[in-house]
């Protein structure tokens, strides 16, 4: 079946590793092609082995993985190749794209080096021309002034350069296979759709086969010719696209496709009590970090007007580096303000003392982003959720104030039993939700939820957001939703608030931001985020290409 | 998706046993192969020395000071034989009494410096790595200039302050002890700081501060237990590095009085010319005894450092205890400390 | 996500962030400068206060020879019955105009002391470093490649024995085997009495006698310095050897494991030169440093090798003035010493500074 027509041919992968616990099959007969100029993503959540099977291509595994079955690159079974044929062909016949750009690219070598090194390493070169064929690289992938910039080193690149600069070294030896393993995950919305459009003009331009992993719907809708669905180590469905967001036949494709979220545009009014009482205003708001050492001080958020009202919920978006975190940690009182003015259910929080704000806190929760550490590792599920009710005296014990704890556990859907466990026996979803049961234990007015989904898989987010307007709607609290992803927001706000490089760029009724946004970022940033619909995105990719005209 | 819908009346859990959460034990169950083998072989090595400390007087033929037995004066130099297994030494003494008897010196000092030293140290980098500012700013500059210094030569002084140079048992083993406890307490602030450090930054400290929780409290039950983790690693390394102080501290001279207790250093010390008339016992021994101990103390600290870094670990095991949840990340405090060894 | 990172600079802000890297470097330089002098103050005031609590070194030295009066004559010649506040100024006023005070017991200036001496223990410490260079950071990177093999848990326990053996029973040892039993190394001593008197008629010595050898022109000379080193450079070199093998494969492992190690692999980029280069120079960094706070121990471990080589250096007499419960030459030498590690460790930052591209304070 290895004709000159396939790319990539795996037959029957198996891929085991060896633990302590016994042998985990991490990838369990899987067979896939791929054909030149062919772009196959292979989606799946975390642990579903997409990613060991898209690094057996190049055999990139580690020491203590069996690997059974044929991979065939360019008609050469990677799985039995010899250790100096193996290298050879790595480079040559697939590249590998890696999902954080600024871990794939040595600090202390300059790029030009690290282009070269490749180059070198499959010809001859002479230092000259290697440097010449660098800076021709770093052309093609749009990093401009290539050379001056080819002696710079990866710090001094921004995070979607140096992902341009990672494609550059794949691209430097003329691969024919690219493997591209979730390569925008890292990346803010807008870069990611400029990562988007290179892949598919290597794709056209070279005619290279791009084999696609990722867990994000939309980027599949946007750059896949075909998708191959992956679960617990299987492939459950394979499928040209259009046909499988179309008519998606497995069970778990079908759940995977209903759980990504949408913008829909509902509409959602605030509660009347919003417009009587804020919980949160700010006027001017300004949050410096002070600078080390002499140098400036970095201004996180300038000039922001911001208000809360009771029982609203107010989605606050933006990229990394817009300040919206820094907002929720002031309101939060871990974070000083630095200057405007700013009062968080009563207290003005500009030089405020933590005693003076300390009973206030009862009235205030937190869902931090990462479930992984929002827990102390040492204390059990219950412990920790009691916290709150110890600290203000409304439990002696953590035993004491059990019944609350169950209670709290049971409207989160986690049954009491998972109390007695430790944080790290629970998955990231279940911890999420224990992590909104701690803040909502002292039923809060506020309750600030800093990106309270983006670590978790599809699915997984998809119900903690159900549960988040469940218990909104039961409790009735205030909330500040901070996310940087526009369809979630669409899920829960009332309002939306959209932040860039610490100013309001735009804010109003959820409906109204998202249906027919005013300022020029709002309305990139939303034709930026890909749809899971390849025919709609298709239509939005033209739209960005127009604004991005448009803007010059 | 999996884990999610996994079935909830299975959440009754067993804790593992109180044995299997103890620091080396839990390490022990975990390692595997090679990793285990050094483990294993540190572990016996250092039971035999701590067995010969505790029962010295019962194991040792002679006690340290003796120099007459039954049939009068042991002689000095004498080789080994029937008599002495492990011959005499220049001042008379008993080789094999003198060097079991040197087991009981170095484990007291071992175990006075290291107490003295981790509390301090504890403390220091608990409060240094919590406030932060400039405490922490001097602390650290501190505890820098002392680490950065000669260890050996810190102690040299030290000891000339605690014993003036010469000394009985006590007077030995405390002035020992402490000069040891000198040079290590900034070992102990930094990795112990380190740790605070990250530990502070992590959501679930912030989230005791956003629920209210005082700082006593979030210090003792938030930070301080998660911060602690690479203690027994730096209490093996210290230990072994404490008994290369003791015997240099003796070679040169400020040891114990051989009347007081014996001390593997200074009997090397006093071999020393012996060596160039070809008489090797009254050094082979006492020293072999010292490369003994530390090498059985250092495969365990490497052991252990090797288990707490999963980098370093050979596999690795889903975590069964929440401490191995702590450990299964990655430790600053090993960064800090890259050179002990 | 989080919003501490200044955003991500658009293309043309490079100019500035050059700039700033320049601007941190130097910055960095300064700041590293400008901490020895706390340290050294730190370290050169620890050490008179510890010396002081005892006593006067007077009476230390001198208290079993001398009667009463002259003990209480000589203590107060030398203003040791002055308030230690005084004493304390003075020694800093001395310290800061490089006078580190005399000895007791042969009244010499602890500074000539190290201009006489310090060649020796510079000699020793070179041929030391260069033997722990030699042994310990290609092992380092064998062990690092092999991990978790035989090979590697063997070239372990060779690191760990070379640790765990005191520099002064290795030396012993070595003494024994080579010196006394196989006769084939000298026993002690920097050199023959012959060549030493002949290195002497040299005008203008440098102290160190391997270029001094050189500079006789004769061959038997630099021989025989070379072979009294033999024995003292491996019982000095192999500790630290021990240390660094240790440090290199921690580091080196820890950056075999990295992305770009990966990344460079799947480029096809050679198994050898991915340790060489990839997982090395990075790793250099921490290695680095940790060499710098090394020479600390170095020199400890000078002052023991010393005593059992009878090499006359620095470390040689400070072991003769402990002896002698001469307690000032004994504060000098070491408050000199300090000086010394605190210089060294700038130094080693600014090697490790100059290899980080990234460096900032």
């Amino acid at each position: 079946m290895a004709t000159h027509d396939t790319a990539v041919d795996i037959r029957g992968l198996r891929v085991s590793f060896d633990t302590d616990g016994g042998t985990v099959e991490a990838v369990r007969g899987v067979d896939l092609q791929v054909a030149p100029g062919e772009v196959l993503a292979i989606v799946g959540e975390s642990g579903s082995g997409k990613t060991v099977t898209s690094r057996s291509i190049l055999r990139l595994l580690p020491e203590t993985a069996t690997v059974k079955g044929a991979v065939l690159v360019g008609g050469e079974d990677v799985v039995r190749l010899d250790a100096a044929r193996l290298r050879q062909l790595r480079g040559t016949q697939a590249a590998m794209i890696f999902q954080e750009p600024s871990t794939a690219l040595n600090p202390v070598y300059t790029v030009g080096w690290q282009i070269a090194e490749g180059l070198r390493a499959h010809g001859k070169y002479t230092k000259k021309q290697a440097r010449e064929r660098a800076i021709d690289m770093l052309r093609k992938v749009g990093i401009p002034e290539p050379e001056r910039r080819v002696d710079d080193y990866p710090h001094q690149f921004s995070g979607g350069q140096k992902q341009r600069i990672v494609i550059a070294m794949a691209l430097a030896l003329d691969a024919s296979v690219l493997i591209a393993d979730e390569p925008t995950t890292a990346l803010d919305v807008t870069v990611q759709a400029e990562i988007l459009d290179l892949l598919r003009r290597l794709r056209d331009e070279y005619g290279t086969a791009i084999v696609l992993i990722t867990h994000n719907m939309g980027v599949v809708a946007d750059l896949a010719d075909r998708v191959a669905v992956m679960y617990l180590g299987e492939v459950v469905e394979t499928a040209p696209v259009r046909e499988l967001f179309a008519a998606p036949k497995h069970e778990y494709t079908k759940k995977l496709l209903a759980a990504v979220p949408r913008v829909e545009l509902v509409e959602r009014a605030a509660p009347e009590s919003a417009a009587a009482e804020a919980v949160v205003e700010a006027t001017g708001l300004e949050i410096e970090y002070p600078g080390r050492l002499g140098k400036k001080p970095f201004r996180a958020v300038h000039g922001v007007d911001l208000r809360i009202g009771l029982g609203e919920v107010v989605g606050l978006v933006g990229e990394s580096g817009s300040g919206k975190t820094t907002i929720g940690r002031a309101i939060a009182g871990l974070a000083p303000v630095t200057g405007g003015s700013l009062r968080v259910l009563g207290t003005e929080m500009r030089g405020v003392k933590e005693r003076e704000f300390r009973a206030k806190r009862r009235e205030l929760g937190f869902v931090f982003q990462d479930p992984a550490t929002s827990f102390n590792p040492l204390l059990t599920i219950a412990e920790c959720v009691a916290e709150p009710l110890i600290v203000h005296g409304l439990a002696s014990s953590a035993a004491d104030g059990r019944d609350r704890v169950d209670e709290l556990l049971d409207a989160v859907q986690l049954g009491g039993a998972y109390g007695d466990r430790y944080p790290h026996e629970l998955s990231g979803g279940q911890r999420q939700r224990a992590s909104l049961a701690r803040a909502l234990a002292l039923d809060p007015k506020l309750l600030i939820a800093d990106e309270p989904t983006s670590a978790l898989d599809v699915s997984v987010q998809a119900r903690v957001l159900e549960l988040f307007e469940e218990l909104q709607e039961r409790f009735g609290f205030a909330s500040l939703f901070i996310t940087h992803d526009l369809a979630v927001v669409d899920r829960v706000a009332h309002r939306v608030v959209v932040l860039h490089r610490g100013e309001i760029a735009e804010e109003g009724p959820t409906d109204r931001v998202l249906g027919a946004p005013q300022d020029p970022y709002t309305r990139r940033l939303l034709a930026s985020l890909p749809v899971p619909d390849p025919d709609e995105q298709a239509r939005r990719r033209e739209a960005l290409a127009a604004l991005q005209r448009e803007a010059g | 998706m999996s884990t999610e819908t996994r079935t909830p009346e299975k959440a009754a859990r067993v804790r593992p046993r109180w044995w299997n959460r103890l620091p080396v034990l839990q390490q022990l169950r975990q390692s595997v192969g090679l990793q285990r083998g050094m483990l294993v072989v540190g572990l016996v090595i250092t039971s035999v020395f701590v067995l010969v400390a505790i029962f010295a007087p019962f194991v040792a033929p002679y006690g340290y000071n003796q120099l007459r037995g039954p049939d009068g004066l042991f002689g000095a130099q004498q080789p080994p034989g029937p008599d002495h297994l492990l011959g005499t030494t220049v001042g008379g003494y008993d080789v094999l009494s003198r060097v079991i008897w040197g087991a009981q010196t170095a484990l007291l000092v071992i175990l006075v410096a290291i107490v003295l030293s981790v509390f301090i140290g504890i403390a220091l980098g608990l409060l240094s790595g919590y406030i932060g500012g400039w405490f922490d700013r001097v602390t650290i500059v501190i505890a820098d200039a002392i680490y950065a210094f000669p260890s050996l030569l810190l102690a040299i002084v030290a000891a000339i302050v605690i014993s003036g140079g010469q000394s009985s048992l006590w007077g030995g083993i405390l002035a020992a002890a402490i000069s040891i406890t000198v040079v290590f307490i900034p070992q102990y602030l930094r990795v112990v700081r380190a740790e605070v450090v990250r530990v502070k930054s992590e959501a679930f400290v912030e989230s005791a501060r956003v629920i209210g929780a005082s700082n006593r409290r979030i210090m003792f039950r938030h930070v301080l237990r998660n911060s602690t983790r690479t203690l027994p690693l730096v209490i093996t390394l210290n230990s072994s590095e404490a008994i290369l102080t003791l015997a240099g501290l003796g070679f040169l001279g400020f040891g114990i009085e051989p009347s007081a207790a014996a001390e593997w250093g200074y009997d090397l010390n006093k071999s020393l010319s012996d060596v160039t008339s070809g008489i090797w016992w009254t050094s082979i021994f006492p020293g072999l005894a010292i490369v003994l101990v530390v090498l059985g103390i250092t495969l365990v600290g490497e052991s252990l450092n090797d288990l707490a870094d999963p980098r370093l670990r050979a596999r690795r095991k889903p975590a069964k205890t929440p401490a191995q949840a702590v450990a299964a990340e990655k430790p600053v405090a090993r960064e800090e400390m890259g050179d002990v060894v | 996500m989080t919003t501490v990172t200044a955003p991500d600079a658009p293309p043309g802000a490079t100019a500035g962030i050059r700039k700033a890297r320049g601007g941190g470097f130097w910055r960095y330089l300064l700041v590293r400068f400008l901490l020895i002098f706390p340290t050294i103050f730190i370290l050169v005031s620890l050490v008179f206060f510890l010396m002081r609590l005892t006593g006067d070194p007077i009476t230390a030295s001198l208290g079993d020879r001398l009667s009463p009066e002259q003990l209480a004559e000589r203590i107060h010649a030398a203003g040791y019955d002055r308030p230690l506040f005084v004493q304390y100024l003075e020694y800093l006023a001395n310290v800061f105009t490089g006078n580190f005070g005399s000895s007791i017991s042969d009244g010499r200036p602890v500074t000539e002391i190290l201009l006489t001496y310090g060649s020796a223990t510079l000699e020793l410490a070179i041929y030391a470093l260069i033997v722990a260079f030699i042994v310990g950071i290609p092992l380092g990177m064998v062990a690092a490649y092999f991990r978790d093999r035989w090979g590697d848990a063997a070239l372990r326990i060779f690191a760990i024995l070379c640790y765990a053996t005191p520099v002064f029973f290795a030396g012993l040892v070595l003494k024994l085997i080579f010196a006394v039993w196989l006769k084939a190394l000298p026993v002690a001593g920097r050199a023959s009495t012959r060549t030493e008197l002949r290195l002497q008629q040299l005008d203008d010595p440098t102290g160190i006698y391997l270029i001094d050898a050189i500079r006789t022109g004769s061959s038997s000379a630099i021989t025989d310095v070379l072979t009294h080193a033999v024995l003292p450079a491996l019982a000095l070199g192999l500790l630290t050897a021990g240390v660094f093998l240790r440090l290199v494969r921690t580091n080196v492992i820890g950056t075999l494991s990295r992305d770009y190690v990966d990344a460079a692999r799947s480029r096809g980029v050679r198994e050898y030169r991915l340790v060489r280069r990839h997982a090395l120079k990075p790793a250099l960094v921490p290695i680095i440093t940790v060499i710098g706070l090394q020479i600390a121990m170095l020199l400890g471990g000078a002052v023991l090798t010393e005593t059992t080589f009878e090499w006359k250096g620095l470390g040689f007499q400070l072991a003769e003035y402990l002896a002698k419960r001469d307690f000032v030459a004994v504060q000098g030498i070491v408050a000199l010493l300090a000086v010394i590690v605190a210089l060294t460790n700038f130094i080693v930052d600014l090697i490790a500074a100059i290899l980080d591209p990234r460096v900032r304070y």
